[in-house]
């Protein structure tokens, strides 16, 4: 997946002028929302499992070398495999090794957002072998050739008649002029489209939500199921996981499972919840011969050791993009890359670095609404703001912003300065606003005017009225 | 490759692990994957066992699955042929080789037709039963083995459990407390399964406008048949 991370602001300026980007954005702003404010009250211990759900990660991220180790020993002794992988490059090479090995030429795959980072799909197409996406929006945007716009819903950005024209144009098997203007069509069309290569392929791929460190298992949720088709079905099931993705018991994954769904769909558990275990066991009727796990760091361990270590609990629930103001006006695909909202503006730059991702801290208004519905209760706005300093730091932040700064401070850590300059201004304009008490336009003030009036100065400054009130003890 | 990539991950890791824990920590990991504790378990689950059944099908229509309670497993037949009869599915069944699923007495009915073996594309209907029930969120937990195909819930556009009401639990913790018991009792450590599939209402999609879509790639149908009679007693 190439980044177009680097014009973020091109790129947002292009979704603010897409109607129908900004009608898709207006439904999710709206359903996701509710619907997890919805299950959390339904649910008095929500606040109790986010604590209980943030201190299991927090447990696992000291002692990751050893779950590590065990999860590792446990996968061998159910008979399957685990890969180690520093970056994206060995983890695609080992994954089409594997699919050489037994003779792949369909590969099908549940929805994995690391299979995104290392871009696996490209690399298996460039190499012979045919990567077929079954979880819905992920099969409509790999017809597209898009990157996901939502952890959990890729195509979230289209219409329904976006998705239809898609369909037209890829399943060019099908009569040319049937109806597809009702989602049951489509949905129709795709199951049915996809059934035989559920039936035929050689390789099923999924990622993980979290692999447990005391079975060996991974964890799949979707509501679909086709992730569990895809471990089922396929003479080979290869895991792609990130290495954070562990948890120690079945137990602590419970506790993770009753924050995830209802903080990403509000649904209190989704349809499908499996947990694999390895190749098929002697007398088993179904079930892959061959398991692996692709066990990836792509920068994790080093992250471990920063500030920016929390991320590393993330569960890609997507509840800090639902509710985000800038997400919800931009979309997931001005970001540019895999991930999106609050969450990938700090992951971002740890895997990308802060050249390529120098606009995504400042895409944020620090709101923190990110931070009060995370389920891991991850401190994104800290998170952004430390990405900022050292965007700073390394001289990445414009210079109109950095000017602009460095006069603000010079003037604000000298507090007599500070009021003689202010006072006077405030006066000044609040004498000019005339009647409407508003600007329609101020001198360097455009990128704020452009969109909306700056409201005029009313009275005194603060530290005016301050002292007359004798510091607060009377009434001026 | 992968042996000189394991170590440079696990030094790193290792590396910021212990400056951070500043001890070995190996017992600490030893005593918790050894305690299996649970953490805060909702109170919605931790209900009397006669309680458990009305939960379990309340949970389980929300999210529109069908369920129906029978006394006795010879009552099963019944209730399978009048649910598929409604819904205008041909009453051929494709059953797991499960003993439970063997002792009913489906020859009762003579519409019905009934083949063993895993789910096969053309099946309509897989007929299951499960390890566990939960409660909590009308949730199956089905258990991967020779009597247990994972296919017969996911692949044909039907699924249908029976499943005993003595096999209800309130909450996942109980249900993972059945699976451990099941391999105390047969005097091995704890393995897991293949897989263990927990299933909660048929599959579904909202991935177009947002639009939720019954039948996704598993099921379109879910039809649980809770059975009172204590089979695994009698």
């Amino acid at each position: 997946m190439d980044s177009t991370t680097r014009r973020f602001e091109d790129n947002a300026r292009a979704a603010l002028d897409s109607p129908t980007l900004q009608a898709a954005l207006a439904k999710l702003a709206d359903g996701f929302p509710r619907r997890r404010r919805e299950a959390a009250e339904r649910l008095p211990e929500f606040e109790e499992l986010r604590d209980a759900a943030r201190a299991i990660k927090e447990h696992v991220l000291d002692h990751l070398d050893l779950y590590l180790e065990t999860f590792e020993r446990r996968v061998t002794e159910n008979g399957g495999e685990v890969h180690w992988c520093r970056d994206a490059q060995e983890a695609r090479e080992k994954i089409l090794d594997i699919c050489r090995r037994v003779g792949a030429r369909t590969v099908i795959k549940g929805k994995t957002m690391i299979g995104e980072e290392i871009a696996i799909n490209d690399y298996l197409e460039q190499n012979g072998i045919r990567p077929v996406e079954t979880d819905l929006g992920e099969y409509i945007i790999q017809l597209r050739r898009e990157p996901p716009s939502h952890i959990i819903a890729p195509a979230i950005h289209l219409s329904l008649g976006e998705v239809a024209e898609t369909f037209r144009k890829s399943h060019t098997h099908l009569a040319p002029e049937r109806m597809l203007n009702e989602p049951d069509a489509l949905l129709a069309e795709a199951r049915a489209k996809l059934r035989p290569d559920f039936l035929t392929a050689d390789v099923g791929i999924t990622g993980a939500n979290m692999l447990i460190a005391e079975t060996g298992s991974n964890v799949l949720v979707t509501n679909e199921g086709n992730a569990d088709l895809t471990h089922t079905l396929p003479r080979v099931h290869i895991v792609i996981a990130s290495i954070e993705k562990i948890v120690p018991t079945l137990e602590d994954a419970t506790t993770v499972l009753r924050v995830l769904a209802r903080s990403a769909t509000g649904q209190d558990v989704t349809v499908y919840t499996s947990f694999c275990s390895g190749p098929r066991r002697p007398g088993d009727p179904d079930g892959p011969d061959e398991y692996h796990v692709v066990l990836l760091d792509n920068g994790r361990a080093r992250l471990l050791e920063t500030e920016f270590r929390d991320i590393l609990r993330c569960i890609r629930c997507g509840a800090c993009l639902n509710h985000c103001p800038v997400y919800s006006a931009v979309g997931g695909q001005a970001y540019g890359w895999v991930y999106s909202g609050p969450m990938g503006a700090v992951l971002i730059p740890a895997l990308l670095g802060t050249n390529e991702a120098r606009h995504l801290p400042n895409a944020s208004t620090l709101c923190g609404r990110c931070e009060s519905v995370c389920p891991m209760r991850i401190p994104l706005p800290r998170m952004l703001r430390a990405w900022r300093e050292q965007l700073h730091r390394e001289r990445r932040t414009g210079w109109r912003a950095r000017i602009g700064l460095a006069a603000w401070a010079f003037v604000a850590a000298r507090p007599r300065l500070y009021r003689r300059l202010t006072a006077p201004l405030v006066r000044a304009l609040g004498n000019l606003a005339g009647a409407r008490r508003r600007f329609r336009a101020l001198p360097f003030l455009g990128g704020w005017t452009a969109t909306r009036d700056f409201p005029a100065p009313e009275g005194e400054t603060f530290m005016t009225l301050w002292a007359e009130s004798d510091r607060g003890r009377t009434k001026p | 490759m992968s042996r000189v990539s394991r170590q440079a991950i696990l030094v790193d890791v290792r590396r910021a692990c212990t400056q951070r824990r500043g001890k070995s920590g190996l017992a600490e990991v030893e005593a918790r994957l050894a305690s299996c504790a649970p953490g805060p378990v909702p109170a919605r689950g931790r209900i009397e066992r006669d309680r458990q059944a009305a939960l379990f099908i309340a949970e389980a229509e929300r999210v529109q699955a069908g369920v129906i309670r029978v006394k006795r497993l010879a009552d099963v037949p019944e209730a399978v042929a009048q649910y598929l009869a409604r819904h205008n599915i041909e009453p051929s069944l494709r059953c797991a080789p499960d003993p439970l699923l063997r002792s009913i007495p489906w020859s009762k009915h003579s519409a019905i037709s009934v083949t063993e073996g895993k789910g096969e594309r053309d099946d309509p209907v897989g007929v299951t039963s499960a390890a566990v029930a939960v409660a909590e969120t009308g949730t199956l937990v089905l258990a991967s083995g020779p009597e247990s195909p994972t296919t017969l819930a996911l692949v044909p556009p039907v699924h249908i459990a029976v499943v005993p009401v003595a096999r209800l639990v309130g909450t996942y913790e109980e249900a993972w407390g059945a699976l451990r018991a099941k391999s105390a009792r047969a005097g091995t450590a704890f393995a897991m399964p293949r897989a263990v599939n927990w299933i909660t209402g048929p599959s579904r999609t909202a991935d177009i406008e947002q639009t939720l879509l019954l039948g996704a790639h598993g099921p379109q149908r879910m039809f649980v048949v809770l059975v009172d009679e204590d089979v695994e007693k009698t």
